[in-house]
């Protein structure tokens, strides 16, 4: 009984929060929102009981992506009032076609699921389980070559990344160490033959 | 009345749903269209989840950890084109990105 109030309190929290993404005037706003979807849905995850990766979505989303995302919002200098404008203009359309994709998952959800465990309630799994253990069982055996590949496709973000930030200003002054070891002591001090002179 | 699989699955269609009418209301805003990008994300990997759980398989959770790595080599990608944009055009209006148009 207490789990399901939880999954009702948490569900409308998490909904709440989609919707403030999607309304907020200030894309800071929206930013704020989203780490509080993201961390409501860690929350209902761990009653699902997949305590790995909901710790993952809070470490990983919270931490690293949504940090990013708000860096590069404040970073940009962006006109909100632009940004805003058409935004009553395609309600519309965007509920229009929000209401068909419900009326197409309700179809799915509630008519088309035989063979489905739809109504089953969870049976908890005992104290010992461990799903971080579960799922590297699976990861590091089963699934090890696109675990690889995950890998690497990590690397070829961080690879794009700065790759496409980084640039190189005409007239910017920079050390360059290599020159400055290279350098003898005849580059510096010109030595000069010359009469001591005296009164 | 206990939680089934079906109040999963509707919980992230309605979170999909509430993503797709994002994409629609901010058609200017590119980095609220890459957030709500990340919510469908997000919905799908409830359905993993959900599905994983309730059929007992941790195969769906091999799924979300995927998914959660190409979003986020995805969302770092996307931001840096943005900043890019920004630094050439001085705006990241999508009404305005019209060089390509034929």
């Amino acid at each position: 009984m207490f789990t399901t109030l939880l999954f009702y309190a948490l569900s409308t929290v998490l909904l709440a929060a989609a919707v403030g993404v999607i309304t907020a005037r200030n894309p800071v706003f929206a930013a704020l929102f989203l780490i509080l979807a993201f961390v409501t849905s860690a929350v209902l995850w761990l009653l699902l009981e997949a305590e790995f990766l909901a710790i993952v979505l809070v470490l990983v989303y919270v931490g690293a992506v949504m940090v990013l995302f708000l860096f590069v919002v404040m970073m940009l200098d962006i006109n909100v009032t632009t940004m805003r404008e058409g935004f009553l203009r395609y309600a519309p359309v965007g509920a229009i076609v929000a209401g068909i994709i419900v009326l197409e998952l309700a179809y799915v959800i509630w008519f088309r699921s035989d063979g489905l465990p739809v109504g089953t309630t969870l049976v908890p799994r005992d104290a010992g389980y461990s799903s971080t253990e579960e799922l590297g069982k699976v990861l590091y055996t089963q699934y090890l070559y696109p675990f690889e590949l995950a890998g690497m496709l990590l690397l070829l973000a961080i690879v794009a990344a700065i790759l496409l930030t980084m640039r190189q200003r005409p007239g910017l002054k920079v050390q360059d160490v290599a020159e400055q070891v290279k350098a003898q002591r005849g580059d510096r001090v010109r030595m000069v033959q010359m009469k001591s002179e005296s009164e | 009345m206990m939680v089934t699989l079906s109040h999963y699955l509707t919980l992230s269609a309605l979170l999909f749903t509430i993503s797709i009418a994002g994409i629609f209301l901010n058609r200017k805003n590119v980095i609220v269209l890459l957030m709500c990008v990340e919510l469908m994300l997000l919905a799908v990997n409830f359905n993993f989840i959900a599905f994983s759980r309730y059929l007992d398989d941790p195969a769906g959770q091999v799924f979300v950890f995927f998914i959660l790595t190409v979003a986020a080599a995805e969302s770092a990608i996307g931001l840096a084109i943005l900043v890019v944009l920004f630094r050439s055009r001085r705006s990241i209006n999508v009404q305005e990105l019209d060089v390509l148009k034929g």
